[in-house]
């Protein structure tokens, strides 16, 4: 009796992926990969604070969900208190989050480094713990309830690209990440503190010699890496349910993401957000909704599985 | 000096032998029910988190997707008892040879990963799990299993009337795996263990056997997760895939032995002893409204232990002399 069912619904499985392969034209392919690559442009972006803090002192911010979520509710909180629009927000919302994340440094990670023994888990369980913290903290302060914000003049226009449609939210997304990474280049090759990111990167011992104070660096860095997921979470308050566990399964897209495109390049990050966006995007048409994040899971497995350390990590 | 070491690990059993029979005399006196369910969980991450300990803290490997193991175990005694009429104690073998299996089979990509991409493919793998989980209808999907209620028995591992055959039970079960890492600890597996941990290369250099014996770790901690999970099962009489393979497992089974002291024999025990009570409270007196304060209480508990005794709360016990002897 069960096993017949079960085999029957297995035809209907089927049935559905060969329906929804004969379906896919042209253009409700070029559909899927339109909407995986905007996705994967801000998977990017969330990961990119992640990899930069990682590529500087080797510290993975395990609280990194919970600045998603934080800069979400800033932008509400700033949407609701000052009727600006979220577009106009979002600036203010970034300086923040670059203040949260230099204070996260200073007051806690600068502590987990100094730690004598078992360093490595220290700084796992700091960063976890400051996360747990944050989640409570919203919790009791913003309440369980699921918020969103309605007014933008952003929200509910799509553009019409030949057949082929894209949210307007989703869209200036795409365009602040990949403005967001182009700032991020200068800022990195170009600029004192990008040159003094990359020397302590590569000796934080050494640098203090030549007079950079690594403390302010780290600080530097934390914060530019919360600015940047800042810059994500406020893009996308405008298109997402804002609650306490927003940033959970964020934060694991974009561990993923780190460790697909190699722990500490930025661009491995961009190429991997990319690559994950498109994955998700395909998977949800091929497996189903519920089961795209099995395909990311899947690709990440096999490329770890080839290079250990990543597609543009350091051997 | 030989002499020593050996006096000391039997101060050590005799130690244990007198905490057992204290835990063991203690649901005597306390028939509040509530708090007997307290002691059920406690035993059990104690028994969890030294079977972390094994692979997190000897080997050094820090995996934070231990509830893979722990879910399998749940999962593979509820369905060969619903489905074919197994008893638990077949089904929780079955469970752990399963977790076990899969340990080595993952293990033998994922040793080859350092630090952070270790751990980050660990979550994974248990998150992809809890996916197949919800998305298995034989299993019982989202929905879960019931275990059926039947007469009281220790065959089928169910008590309806009492707490203390669960309080025992889960008593044994840390007492298992206190006495197997204790015996590591003087163990041929357990020099190479510590060794591999402080420096692999250096290890390996020596004639250590890195990758296999990090298998060996791999395999006995699942092997033991999955019958606390097969535990668990039993004692909450039914399971969903977030109920037992959620991520707060993964959580919950590493924080004691973090808490105590990674690598140590006593740590994963004292940490949950402290951990597991203080959670249960604070979630009774603060949580349920969804407050959030019980989520900042165990928050800030974790950042300032792990902060202020990144070697763990034994630590506080260790004498200078014990330290350097041991080191």
């Amino acid at each position: 009796m069960r096993a017949s069912r079960g085999a029957g619904k297995d035809e209907r499985q089927r049935g559905h992926v060969a329906d929804s392969l004969a379906l896919m034209t042209l253009q409700t392919l070029v559909q899927i990969l339109a909407s995986g690559l905007l996705m994967g442009l801000i998977y990017a972006l969330i990961a990119a604070g992640l990899s930069l803090i990682f590529g500087l002192m080797d510290v993975v911010n395990f609280a990194h969900g919970e600045f998603l979520m934080l800069a979400m509710y800033a932008t509400f909180g700033i949407v609701v208190a000052t009727a600006l629009d979220p577009v106009l927000a979002a600036p203010i919302v970034v300086g923040l989050m670059f203040v949260l994340g230099a204070l996260a440094y200073l007051l806690i990670i600068r502590y987990a480094m100094r730690a004598k023994a078992n360093i490595g888990m220290v700084q796992v369980f700091a960063t976890f713990g400051l996360g747990i913290t944050i989640r409570g903290l919203a919790q009791r302060f913003f309440t369980p309830d699921y918020r969103s914000i309605r007014t933008s003049w952003l929200a509910g226009h799509t553009l019409d690209v030949g057949g082929v449609f894209l949210p307007l939210p989703q869209l200036a997304g795409g365009v602040v990440s990949c403005l967001a990474f182009v700032v991020l280049y200068f800022v990195i090759r170009r600029t004192d503190f990008g040159r003094a990111l990359e020397a302590t990167r590569e000796d934080a011992g050494a640098v203090a010699l030549v007079g950079i104070d690594k403390n302010r660096v780290f600080a530097l860095g934390w914060g530019l890496g919360a600015a940047l997921v800042g810059i994500a979470g406020s893009v996308m308050a405008v298109f997402y349910y804002i609650h306490p566990d927003v940033g959970a399964p964020f934060a694991l897209i974009a561990y993923v993401t780190v460790a697909l495109g190699g722990f500490g390049s930025i661009f491995g990050a961009l190429a991997a957000g990319l690559l994950v966006g498109l994955v998700e995007a395909v998977s949800a048409i091929v497996l189903a909704p519920s089961m795209k994040a099995i395909g990311i899971y899947a690709v990440y497995l096999a490329v770890v599985f080839v290079r250990p350390r990543g597609l543009f990590g350091n051997l | 000096m030989r002499g020593a070491f050996a006096r000391r690990r039997l101060g050590q059993l005799a130690l244990a032998a007198f905490i057992a029979i204290v835990v063991a005399l203690l649901p005597l006196a306390v028939h509040d029910v509530y708090l007997q369910n307290v002691l059920v969980l406690t035993l059990m991450y104690a028994a969890l988190s030294q079977s972390w300990n094994i692979l997190g803290g000897y080997c050094g490997q820090i995996s934070l997707g231990h509830a893979i193991y722990f879910g399998l175990g749940a999962y593979a005694s509820t369905l060969l008892y619903t489905h074919a009429g197994v008893t638990p104690w077949v089904g929780m073998l079955a469970g752990g040879a399963i977790a076990a299996a899969l340990a080595l089979v993952l293990g033998y990509p994922f040793f080859r990963l350092r630090g952070h991409y270790f751990t980050i493919a660990t979550i994974v793998v248990a998150e992809a799990g809890l996916l197949l989980m919800l998305n298995w209808d034989y299993a019982g999907g989202a929905q879960g299993i019931q275990i059926p209620y039947g007469p009281d028995s220790w065959l089928h591992l169910q008590f309806a009337r009492s707490k203390l055959p669960y309080i025992y039970f889960a008593l044994g079960l840390a007492c298992l795996t206190w006495l197997v890492t204790w015996l590591i600890e003087d163990s041929k597996w357990g020099y190479w263990w510590r060794a591999v941990k402080d420096n692999a290369e250096a290890a390996e250099s020596l004639g250590v056997i890195v990758f296999r014996s990090k298998m060996a770790a791999a395999a006995l901690s699942a092997f033991f997760t999955a019958i606390g999970g097969s535990f668990y099962a039993a004692f909450v009489s039914y399971i969903d895939p977030d109920s037992v393979m959620g991520f707060q497992f993964s959580l919950l089974i590493a924080l004691p032995a973090v808490l105590g002291g990674v690598g140590t024999l006593w740590g994963p025990a004292l940490g949950a002893a402290i951990l597991i009570p203080m959670t249960e409270l604070t979630r009774s007196y603060f949580g349920g409204s969804g407050s959030g304060l019980d989520l900042i209480i165990y928050g800030v508990l974790i950042m300032v232990i792990s902060l202020a005794r990144p070697e763990g709360l034994t630590s506080l016990f260790v004498r200078r002399r014990g330290a350097a002897a041991s080191a």
